[in-house]
């Protein structure tokens, strides 16, 4: 099951080597992005994600917000 | 959409997945640098004023008046005890008869924006409407700050290069 998290811990995860995924569409990751953050469109995500992100490490994922 | 994307990242057998619920919007409004076209340029929350008075719903009007005239403002946001946005005190709820509380005199469920929006589009939106001010609030409505629309058009001003 996912793990909700806050900013902070965002951070922490992040200075550890996690990676940063923002699931928004591709305007919206053009104009504002998280330092670092890759692009994977929610749309997109499917089993070929797996050539995108190391299954070894932390994924955090966001959008704008849970509204 | 977060939260669909980390089921879906855990459905295809990874791990540690993690959603940043609050998002993009939550890391904003704190002031945290981003990267793309638009990094660096102001936004909503840039330059909501963060020190705008607050009071509470059964608050004396009166009181409350009093207290925020002092402080130099002409607006107040009636939050509750989590700092939600309840209403908003313009200058003319402020000018009430004092014998009411801040929860009757307020305009209840006024507009609220959201912090990544770019305030070029926050000046049109309140030229449009002559909103002198508005609340900029998470999206589960936590106040931010009171964005001034004097504030909005000098920024704007100044991002055109002080053109006129």
């Amino acid at each position: 099951m996912p793990t909700e998290i806050g900013r902070a811990e965002v951070q922490q995860l992040v200075a550890g080597g996690a990676q940063l995924v923002e699931v928004l569409p591709k305007e919206e990751f053009d104009e504002h992005h998280l330092p670092g953050a890759i692009h994977i469109p929610l749309r997109t995500i499917d089993p070929g994600v797996r050539a995108s992100l190391a299954s070894g490490r932390p994924v955090v994922v966001y959008c704008w917000d849970s509204a | 959409m977060s939260a669909r994307a980390a089921w879906r990242l855990e459905s295809l057998g990874f791990g540690q997945v993690y959603d940043y619920a609050a998002g993009k919007s939550d890391w904003m409004a704190a002031g945290l640098p981003t990267e793309g076209a638009a990094a660096g340029r102001p936004t909503a929350a840039t330059i909501a004023r963060r020190e705008v008075p607050t009071c509470h719903l059964e608050e004396s009007l009166r009181d409350v008046r009093e207290r925020v005239r002092a402080a130099g403002w002409d607006a107040c946001v009636v939050v509750n005890e989590k700092r939600i946005v309840m209403g908003l005190l313009r200058a003319d709820q402020l000018g009430r008869d004092g014998d009411v509380t801040a929860g009757s005199a307020m305009r209840p469920g006024p507009s609220t924006f959201r912090p990544h929006v770019a305030i070029e589009e926050m000046a049109k939106v309140m030229a449009t409407r002559d909103l002198p001010n508005v609340p900029v609030t998470t999206s589960a409505g936590e106040l931010i700050g009171l964005l001034v629309r004097e504030d909005v058009e000098r920024t704007v001003h100044e991002c055109q290069g002080g053109r006129s």
